[in-house]
């Protein structure tokens, strides 16, 4: 990890913002007035070093996604810039943005969905390469089967189709399918918890493999926090759009200081009978990212016993609270109880 | 000793497809008890689910539930109840809750009317009572503003308020016996936390039993008497909660329990189960992990191990429990002992 961070930073993202427009009546329409944003991804800054894995963990509808998403412009962000490998991406076009992509490959959650269920195993990992004339005809037809090898799963199966594996199967099928095209980075979002735990073991350790041995950085989005803890260097935890706390994996686990974070950690159910500490059950859900409160997003919920007027008035900054630990919260950090 | 309030014995649920029969549950026997917290835990293909599905009936064809298979609830076998009898017993003595409220809710009803029609399909209730019922039920689950939310459509609610709902369907007869078919699984480990509160604060109150079929460890630690493992269309393994977390017996109990990966520390590597769990329609001969288990020998493969009794309440279908020394020295221990490092 320590020796990874050290490397310069392969992905930067800065003031990262992507809005949704909500879609209103006629009248609004008609009288002009501002159309509702539903403001997804707000206002997110990181770095990603070469060789690293940053981890990003919240609930559902913290904007996780959407992030993994707009930095692989496979939507727009609205705003702020993504560079990769030096190179802003919001910029690229045509012949450049395809190259790019090559680089910064993707693995999605459901492997039932994201195979073409017509197309061959084999196929599917072969398109790439010929989509980025990497490779064709026998070459292909080798390297298809030396990345089956490589990710564990017989050659001979290049020739079957998506419904004949095992969910297990598929998602290394899809760590093939993005291998294929020599990706740096590959952003992966929720790619084992479709899994039971068993596979899911089989497949982070398949995805550590890789890593090491092919130099890999991975953006790794999850909600399990157990699986980001184990495979992730960093990780940032978002809160209704915007990472509240980032830190090394090993000192957010162990210190979390935002209010959020704290409560995230403390609700997760432990495979330990008896452990009797007092959990932060959090009151309520998330507010709605159409209508965010002023100030802290987090403020309805926050269980911080020095919470206060000031919370509401300005959004806090992520600040340094500690060497390389960050956290947007305006007050000292509160032990867990 | 008296009579458990639900007793499981040799249940078979298979599906017939021609020739092919797939044994989804294949002779599983367990016991819950007034007031308890049964938890079935196993992963996808374990006959967890279909175990819970037979306790209700709700086997629909080509699945036929086997004659031998028994199951008796409060002193009478189910399985010889005629449908309208049944009817009776289910939402009204035993409630089921699903993995995803939304498919399990009716879209066109507001929830106060989907529940005030469970209480009027099995008492007779007036229309007003019942829905009073329902707005009270709504409130004992936490909803603030029962009333208004009991006018509302499944659509308008959250992920979290509609499994609330949900639960309020499933407890506003009280009934003695609730089984949660993964309950919070869809959930964010927040309102998963709340829920869980939720399920344990009802059923102290109601004094009902819980059957959790769950495929999470931890949540079975959070909530669970005594636990049965399923493997394989099977019981592998039944024990008390504590027990099972201390001293798993089983090779594949030890093997989900270090194949997770943990909050509170980091392995370098992750411990796996080889392999995948084999179809239901071909279960290996002997014991039906042993393709994927790092102990196995010979007599694996010709003699299907029985419940070998472990300890006190305590049963794991598994040679090991007969020829302990193989356990030393065939393997070096899978299992990181849990909660050895705090």
């Amino acid at each position: 990890m320590t020796s990874a961070r050290t490397n310069p930073a392969l992905l930067q993202v800065t003031r990262l913002r992507k809005d949704f427009p909500v879609r209103q009546g006629l009248q609004h329409s008609l009288f002009g007035r501002n159309a509702a944003a539903i403001r997804a991804v707000n206002d997110v800054s990181f770095d990603i070093a070469r060789g690293e894995t940053l981890g990003v963990v919240g609930e559902s509808g913290c904007g996780k996604t959407t992030m993994g998403r707009a930095i692989l412009r496979l939507i727009e962000p609205t705003s702020g810039s993504v560079v990769f490998d030096g190179i802003d991406v919001a910029t690229l076009h045509g012949a450049a943005l395809r190259s790019m992509r090559r680089k910064m490959q993707v693995v999605f959650q459901d492997p039932f969905s994201s195979l073409n269920p017509r197309m061959t195993v084999g196929a599917a990992v072969r398109e790439g390469m010929l989509i980025h004339h990497l490779a064709e005809g026998r070459a292909a037809d080798h390297r298809v089967k030396t990345l089956f090898e490589e990710v564990g799963l017989n050659p001979d199966y290049a020739s079957r189709y998506p419904h004949e594996f095992s969910g297990g199967q598929r998602q290394r099928i899809g760590v093939a399918r993005a291998l294929s095209v020599e990706p740096e980075m590959i952003v992966c979002d929720e790619p084992v918890s479709a899994l039971d735990v068993s596979v899911q073991a089989q497949v982070i350790n398949l995805m550590q493999d890789l890593q090491r041995d092919r130099g890999l950085t991975y953006l790794f989005i999850a909600h399990d926090l157990s699986v980001v803890r184990h495979i992730a260097d960093r990780v940032a935890v978002m809160y209704l759009g915007r990472i509240v706390e980032t830190a090394s994996a090993d000192d957010l686990y162990s210190n979390p200081t935002m209010p959020y974070t704290q409560a995230l950690l403390s609700a997760v159910p432990r495979p330990e009978p008896g452990r009797q500490t007092a959990r932060i059950v959090l009151q309520g859900e998330p507010p709605s990212p159409a209508n965010p409160p002023p100030g802290c997003v987090f403020y309805s919920r926050c269980q911080h016993p020095l919470k206060d007027d000031d919370c509401t008035r300005v959004v806090p900054p992520l600040e340094e609270k500690t060497p390389a630990h960050f956290a947007a919260c305006i007050k000292q950090p509160s032990q867990l109880p | 000793m008296t009579d458990p309030l639900l007793s499981v014995s040799d249940l078979r649920t298979y599906f017939h497809d021609g020739e092919v029969v797939a044994r989804a549950v294949d002779g599983v026997s367990f016991d819950v008890a007034e007031g308890e917290t049964v938890a079935v835990v196993g992963e996808s293909g374990s006959g967890k689910s279909v175990t819970a599905l037979s306790i209700l009936r709700l086997i629909r064809p080509p699945g036929r539930i086997e004659t031998a298979s028994s199951i008796r609830f409060q002193g009478r076998e189910l399985l010889q109840l005629s449908d309208g009898e049944m009817r009776t017993i289910r939402g009204n003595r035993i409630a089921m809750i699903f993995q995803e409220p939304m498919s399990a809710l009716n879209p066109v009803l507001t929830v106060g009317e989907q529940i005030a029609e469970v209480v009027r399909v099995h008492t007779d209730a007036s229309r007003h009572d019942a829905w009073e019922r329902a707005v009270e039920m709504l409130a004992l689950t936490g909803i603030s503003a029962p009333r208004e939310r009991a006018s509302e459509y499944p659509h308008q609610l959250s992920g979290g308020m509609r499994q609330r709902v949900m639960i309020a369907m499933a407890l506003v007869l009280k009934p003695a016996l609730l089984i949660a078919d993964e309950p919070t699984t869809a959930l964010d480990v927040t309102i998963q936390a709340q829920i869980l509160e939720l399920l344990q604060r009802l059923q102290e109150q109601l004094g009902m039993a819980v059957l959790l079929i769950t495929h999470d460890l931890g949540v079975v630690a959070e909530v669970a008497d005594r636990v049965v493992v399923m493997y394989g269309g099977e019981v592998v393994e039944r024990a008390t909660m504590t027990e099972l977390f201390e001293a798993p017996q089983h090779p594949y109990t030890e093997g989900l329990m270090s194949a997770m990966p943990r909050l509170d520390r980091d392995a370098e590597r992750l411990v796996t189960i080889p392999g995948v769990v084999p179809p239901s329609t071909a279960w290996p001969s002997g014991c039906r992990f042993r393709d994927r288990c790092s102990y196995a020998w010979d007599r694996c493969a010709t003699e299907h191990p029985p419940l070998y009794p472990v300890g006190d309440e305590h049963e794991s279908r598994c040679h090991l429990a007969v020829e302990p020394l193989r356990r030393s020295e065939s393997h070096t221990p899978l299992t990181v002992r849990v909660g050895a490092d705090s």
